[in-house]
């Protein structure tokens, strides 16, 4: 027990130190710690509930990814029929219901092919065989075609990893700091941006699908039919200014065509949304406004028509303008939600929590407050009681409370509202081990052991017990992290934290201390 | 300098013998506890029952009365007013507008504080949460999963590391702390969240740490003394460890205390549930758990059977490593 080699005594206060050290740039303001060429050190992260801003919660819309599968479905069949090699498939009286499309073939002698056709626009889905759609022939020369649950679940998959990444980079386009954007479960995101407390603004952002596209008018179409909402073969009726409007379905561009966009003003002084197209995307562009002078264009946003100007030249440059009664801050958002790309999934917000920035200030200073009072309480507290040991309990408590602040800093670990809760607990239960070993001690004295035999045993009959204790507390805490969601996490960081750091400041740290002071002073009695 | 004993040296107090009143007691206190969960119910948060909550701050006391006057006009559903921390805040909670578009809850907020700005100085919202049926739901479940799991799991982990009585005593005095705990909240009428169940969570912790304590001594004890009645050792053993357990329990509840008074309102809830925990969970390690090792018939002979059937190595390891005279 008394066998303390200087190498022990060097590693042990060199894990403290370094412990320690690595809490003070939390402690120094950030400008301050940039201009001391600190400014890569790690720092402690406040959660939201501290640093006031917005969380948010977004869930794709699945029945809405079945629907649109269908839409898209159907217009594959169509082409891929008409398309067929060595010779085309008539079909007819194409329907989507639920979860299935069907439709008949003209020719029965066709229905084979036919079938070949549809089978080679399914995919497979995983390892087992199943593909994503699958192909029935019913009544002899009717098709149906029914998604899977597989084939939706993989679609909502890959999907949801597309999204986060155009999520990232709306959020990133905003400038905010340090914001977390992370796929949950299966298909969630959670989008937490501190510093910004306008959810409003953040979710016309980021639930914004951004689709874009680009379609001649038709001009053509029978005004009775189109208010009718009857399209003409070929073509789609969208709302354009509260009144319908016929478009040809195929997009002769589309926002995958983009090079960039950006906020600009027209030559109204209208805030306008210049974009750019990729070369490919120019090309098209120009062959149809050469083809179509003097014919309506229309702008389409997320099935809606946002503007239908005449082409009165063609336009070679590559570039457009997209205007349409924006204002400076819509315009930049559509900006931004063009530029990252189009949602391949409809987000839909189903949890939402904003934090204002004076609720946060206070709660971190009454949480300095309430953790330095705490402190000082406990080590008032524990130096009355156990006296020299007290102190030396003291010094690992406060030990303590730096090495979880710099261990947090290192592993990124956030601190929250009840984190903060979590570290006076900490404080509190760090002593624990101290008052089992003190008065294990006190026992071991009364007893009528020396010095030198009570402290021992006080050590060494204490660690077991602290072992089992601390053993069942990191239960808790493991359960917290594990099941937890948002507080109740940031409280397990902190509590797991604290029960690895305690048990090593007070059990060994102390028992240094104590072991030198024997080492050195030899006392017969002791005051405990 | 003379010490702080705040437990006398050598206590003997009887708690055995004082255990039949004890379980009547914590039966009655349990009972009454699930009862009033039962009848009154717990005053869920949004966490878990989906919802909008606003926190809105007064530039002085806030005026409840025309606060509700000017919600209740809006029409716009049941709306709560709540009022526990500071008395310039106060919480608004509502039900989410029926149809749930991006907009929808957006307009709502907006609305509410168009209404308060008619008579008040306008401040920003200190807190807006809105959460879904659908997640709500969710975290419930979550949230009483992880309860239970906790309490299997340490309840586990007594049948293993020590007999099976001690898991089952262990798990019967965890369920009481956590009954105590959601009666203080239905009699309260506290927001119960998600902050909460942090709360229940770390009592559970907390609570077992101080029956896994006693429970040590005990079979420290076991050993030591092998011909002494169950019922007199478990009283040493209690007596023994009981200036640690007062101990700790008075450096707990001295944190949680500048926490409760110092610590801000939003964790007020969270820190009044810990400090009630610490006490529950005090008073059923020393009365309940290791009493009920009696009740619950720990076979004492059994014990000493295994324990001499023991690794003899191990003892005498553990001899050899003892320095001095043997006691």
């Amino acid at each position: 027990m008394l066998d303390f080699p200087r190498w022990k005594i060097a590693s042990i206060l060199g894990v403290l130190l370094v412990g320690i050290l690595l809490a003070v740039p939390s402690f120094i303001p950030e400008s301050t710690a940039k201009q001391w060429g600190l400014g890569f050190a790690p720092r402690i992260n406040y959660g939201l509930d501290l640093a006031g801003g917005s969380h948010i919660l977004l869930e794709a819309d699945t029945a809405d990814v079945a629907k649109s599968r269908l839409t898209n479905m159907e217009d594959t069949v169509r082409g891929a029929m008409r398309k067929n090699t060595p010779a085309p498939i008539a079909i007819g009286d194409i329907s989507a219901n639920g979860n299935t499309l069907s439709f008949f073939v003209r020719d029965p002698a066709q229905v084979d092919a036919a079938v070949d056709t549809a089978r080679n626009l399914t995919q497979p889905v995983g390892t087992t065989g199943t593909r994503d759609w699958n192909v029935q022939v019913v009544d002899s020369t009717r098709i149906v075609m029914t998604q899977t649950q597989g084939g939706i679940d993989q679609f909502v998959k890959q999907a949801m990893t597309g999204a986060v990444d155009i999520v990232r980079k709306r959020i990133d386009a905003l400038g905010t700091k340090e914001p977390t954007i992370a796929l949950q479960g299966s298909d969630r995101i959670l989008v937490e941006v501190p510093g910004q407390q306008n959810p409003a603004e953040l979710k016309a952002l980021i639930g914004k699908t951004a689709k874009l596209e680009f379609k001649l008018v038709d001009t053509q179409a029978d005004p009775a039919k189109v208010a009718a909402n009857l399209p003409p073969i070929g073509d789609q009726i969208l709302p354009y200014q509260g009144r319908p409007l016929a478009v040809f379905r195929q997009a002769i561009l589309t926002g995958g065509d983009l090079k960039s966009a950006r906020q600009d003003y027209d030559q109204n002084g209208q805030p306008s949304v210049s974009i750019s197209f990729n070369a490919k995307g120019s090309r098209a562009f120009a062959e149809t406004t050469q083809q179509n002078v003097g014919k309506p264009f229309a702008i389409i946003l997320d099935g809606e028509v946002i503007s239908a100007p005449n082409i009165n030249e063609p336009i070679l440059g590559g570039t457009a303008s997209i205007a349409g009664g924006f204002t400076a801050q819509t315009a930049q958002t559509l900006a931004i939600a063009l530029q990252s790309g189009s949602l391949p999934i409809t987000l839909k917000t189903v949890e939402e929590r904003t934090v204002g920035p004076g609720l946060g200030q206070d709660s971190i200073h009454a949480g300095i407050i309430a953790s330095a009072i705490a402190v000082a309480a406990v080590i008032v507290f524990m130096f009355l009681t156990y006296g020299r040991f007290g102190l030396y309990a003291d010094l690992a408590v406060l030990i303590n409370v730096f090495v979880i602040l710099g261990l947090m800093a290192v592993l990124n670990a956030t601190l929250t509202l009840p984190g903060i809760a979590g570290f006076v607990l900490t404080i509190g239960t760090a002593v624990d081990a101290n008052v089992l070993i003190n008065e294990r001690i006190r026992e071991e004295r009364r007893r009528g052991r020396n010095v030198v035999q009570s402290v021992e045993l006080g050590y060494k009959e204490a660690s077991r017990t602290i072992f089992e204790a601390n053993m069942t507390h990191a239960i808790t805490g493991l359960i917290m992290l594990l099941l937890g969601s948002g507080p109740v996490k940031g409280f397990a960081v902190v509590l797991l934290f604290g029960i690895a750091t305690s048990v090593f400041t007070s059990v060994t740290f102390t028992r240094m201390l104590v072991a030198l002071w024997i080492r050195r002073q030899r006392p017969q009695a002791m005051n405990i | 300098m003379r010490l702080l004993k705040i437990v006398p040296d050598n206590t003997n107090i009887g708690f055995v013998k004082l255990r039949g009143w004890a379980f009547g007691l914590t039966l009655l206190l349990t009972i009454a506890a699930g009862v009033l969960v039962g009848v009154r119910g717990l005053n869920l948060g949004v966490d878990f029952v989906g919802g909008l909550m606003i926190e809105a701050k007064f530039p002085g006391d806030a005026p409840i009365d025309n606060v509700r006057k000017h919600i209740d006009a809006l029409g716009i559903g049941d709306a709560q007013l709540q009022q526990f921390g500071p008395k310039d805040t106060v919480s608004i909670r509502l039900p989410l507008p029926p149809v749930h578009d991006e907009g929808a809850t957006n307009a709502l907020v907006a609305k509410v504080q168009t209404a308060l700005a008619q008579d008040h100085v306008i401040l920003p919202f200190n807190q807006v949460d809105t959460v879904s049926g659908k997640v709500s739901d969710e975290l419930i479940w979550k949230g009483i999963f992880a309860v239970v799991a906790a309490v299997f799991c340490i309840a586990l982990f007594g049948i293993v590391r020590f007999e099976w009585q001690f898991g089952v005593a262990t798990f019967i005095s965890i369920f009481h702390d956590v009954l105590m705990t959601l009666g203080f909240f239905a009699l309260t009428r506290y927001e119960f969240d998600l902050n909460i169940v942090a709360a229940v969570l770390t009592i559970i912790g907390y609570s077992i740490n101080d029956k896994i304590v006693i429970d040590d001594r005990i079979r420290e004890n076991l050993r030591k003394y092998r011909q002494m009645p169950l019922g007199e050792l478990i009283d040493l053993s209690v007596n023994e460890t009981l200036p640690r357990t007062v101990m700790t329990s008075l450096t707990i509840l001295l944190a949680l205390a500048s926490l409760l008074f110092f610590g801000g309102h939003v964790l007020r809830g969270f820190t009044a549930a810990m400090m009630l925990g610490v006490v529950v969970g005090t008073y059923s390690s020393i009365y309940v758990s290791s009493s009920l090792l009696i009740t619950l018939g720990l076979d004492k002979s059994r014990f000493r059977q295994m324990e001499e059937a023991g690794d003899k190595k191990k003892a005498a390891r553990a001899r050899a490593e003892r320095i001095g005279p043997k006691a």
